[in-house]
């Protein structure tokens, strides 16, 4: 029963994962751009929310609504005003600058908050429970999970059931074309960015509460996110949901055997699955 | 009278290449215009300039008065001027109606051309709207390009050789359509390497080679020696 326990525990620690990576992917689904910095970005949105937790006296749940349309013209000025212009036939300039933005990003927090680790106090909500048979399910995981599936499937109607999405499909395709249209891809991709944000903002909100936060730990959910939105297959968002569950569940799996296996199980299963399935689990087929 | 479409003195260059030489062209409203030539006359990179995807050097493009040779092309396409691209340019993540709506995605004015109507025009689409647009055969790719450019209800038309690869009755189908598109008010400018093909439907002919236009005229006056010269760069 303790397997079934572990496997339970991973599936909600995915979720996170998959939040975590839900942002990355949009980004990359639209405009082939590997935004480095969106680990950073992340915590960025938890110092937001606890900013204006501070300010205001506000719960966390509530505090993410006022953060994260601040975080969607934070990406849509990112996009307009910086990359943008690096966006290319070139990949190299965009990682470079991405790359940069999360250094710089590290450090202003750094200066700004000092490398002392924060939380998002949700109060008792963080240690209340629900009982399903054997199994124990802390409310806060479940909602991570549940909040996953949520923004994963919100996702997907905005990009197959709406005509914004369908704009964001066709510059995805073919900029040019997509210009005959009448669409300016540039604006298509500060939407898309702002809305990533917002998504990031999800789930700084989670991270925040499940534990303590720094201004160093963005590179690493930066790694989480990135390998779920691999094992998932580039550019599939229910593909970006499995891939963080399978993260999730190799680290709690990884976990019960020695705690210090946590981490490295999950790249473990990551290099597993990219040697069986190069291209993902998911793998859109037009790519 | 103005002309709806008044191209003056264009010149474009592809970096050290200067691919359009000081190219006069007008399209009257309701009327059919024929480009031909060959590969690398300039016709495409004419096309492109109008339309505002290629930068022109110098010259102006005015459409009704108004110039629009310094518009970007998403612009180009609200102000009116719609381009059928050369091979097709479908988007593959887009069902075929999808690839119909978002031909309506920016310029969304009421005309002629609904969804129904390029049904009506190309009923085979109405059977495989939901297919991915780029699963059809390369003639029912054509019509959902047509149709795409259609959708948008514009002023001036452009089709950037809309026969090319496809069987010779496949362009008969599609040419088909064109007194039709004519019939709604359309004004159109018709890029075709096929000579027969562009004759039949043009109301006035431009041939153009290595970047310049060589000769202007109806179908009627310009004699078949005179277009083998003007396509072919023989002297006579």
């Amino acid at each position: 029963m303790i397997w079934l326990d572990t496997l339970v525990q991973g599936i909600l620690l995915g979720g996170l994962y998959a939040l975590f990576a839900a942002g990355l992917s949009l980004v990359f689904g639209i405009m082939r751009l590997v935004n480095l910095a969106h680990g950073d970005l992340i915590v960025l949105a938890a110092y937001l929310i606890l900013g204006v937790m501070g300010a205001l006296g506000l719960h966390p749940f509530i505090a993410v609504l006022i953060a994260a349309p601040v975080m969607f013209c934070l990406g849509w000025l990112l996009q307009t005003y910086v990359l943008n212009r690096v966006l290319g036939e070139d990949i190299l300039p965009p990682l470079l600058v991405t790359f940069g933005l999360s250094v710089v990003i590290q450090n202003g927090l750094l200066e700004s908050f000092s490398a002392n680790s924060q939380k998002l106090a949700a109060g008792a909500i963080e240690s209340q429970s629900l009982q399903f048979g054997p199994i124990a399910m802390g409310v806060m995981p479940l909602l991570t999970l549940a909040s996953a599936v949520v923004v994963i499937f919100a996702l997907n109607q905005l990009f197959y059931r709406t005509a914004l999405g369908r704009a964001f499909r066709a510059t995805s395709d073919d900029t040019t074309t997509a210009q005959l249209m009448g669409i300016y891809p540039n604006r298509i991709f500060a939407m898309a960015t702002g809305i990533a944000l917002v998504v990031a903002t999800i789930a700084a909100l989670y991270l925040g509460t499940r534990a303590n936060f720094d201004p160093s730990i963005g590179p690493a959910r930066l790694l989480y996110a990135f390998e779920a939105v691999i094992i998932g297959g580039l550019g599939s968002l229910w593909g970006t949901l499995a891939g963080g569950i399978v993260i999730g569940v190799a680290q709690a799996f990884g976990a019960a055997i020695n705690p210090e296996w946590q981490i490295l199980s999950g790249h473990i299963a990551f290099v597993l699955v990219l040697l069986l399935r190069p291209r993902g689990l998911f793998p859109r087929a037009n790519d | 009278m103005t002309a709806l479409l008044d191209v003056a003195g264009l010149t474009a260059n592809y970096g050290d290449f200067q691919a359009l030489f000081g190219v006069d062209l007008t399209l009257n409203a309701g009327e059919t215009v024929a480009i031909i030539g060959a590969n690398g006359a300039g016709k495409t990179t004419l096309m492109r300039a109008i339309t505002g995807i290629v930068r022109t050097a110098s010259g102006t493009i005015s459409l009704d008065g108004t110039t629009i040779s310094r518009r970007a092309a998403p612009e180009v396409l609200l102000s009116g001027v719609a381009m059928v691209p050369e091979g097709r340019k479908l988007f593959p993540s887009l069902s075929v109606e999808e690839n119909l709506l978002i031909g309506a995605h920016a310029r969304k004015v009421a005309g002629p051309w609904t969804l129904d109507a390029v049904y009506d025009l190309f009923p085979i689409l109405r059977e495989r709207r939901l297919s991915p647009g780029t699963a059809l055969s390369g003639g029912q790719q054509q019509m959902v390009a047509i149709g795409r450019a259609l959708m948008s209800n514009p002023r001036v038309l452009l089709c950037d050789e809309i026969s090319l690869g496809l069987a010779p009755v496949i362009i008969r189908d599609i040419y088909a359509a064109v007194p039709k598109i004519k019939a709604s008010g359309a004004s159109m400018i018709v890029v075709e390497q096929d000579i027969g093909q562009a004759l039949k439907i043009a109301d006035r002919v431009y041939c153009m080679m290595e970047g310049r236009v060589t000769l202007t005229g109806t179908p009627a006056t310009l004699s078949r020696q005179a277009i083998h010269d003007a396509y072919f760069g023989v002297s006579a």
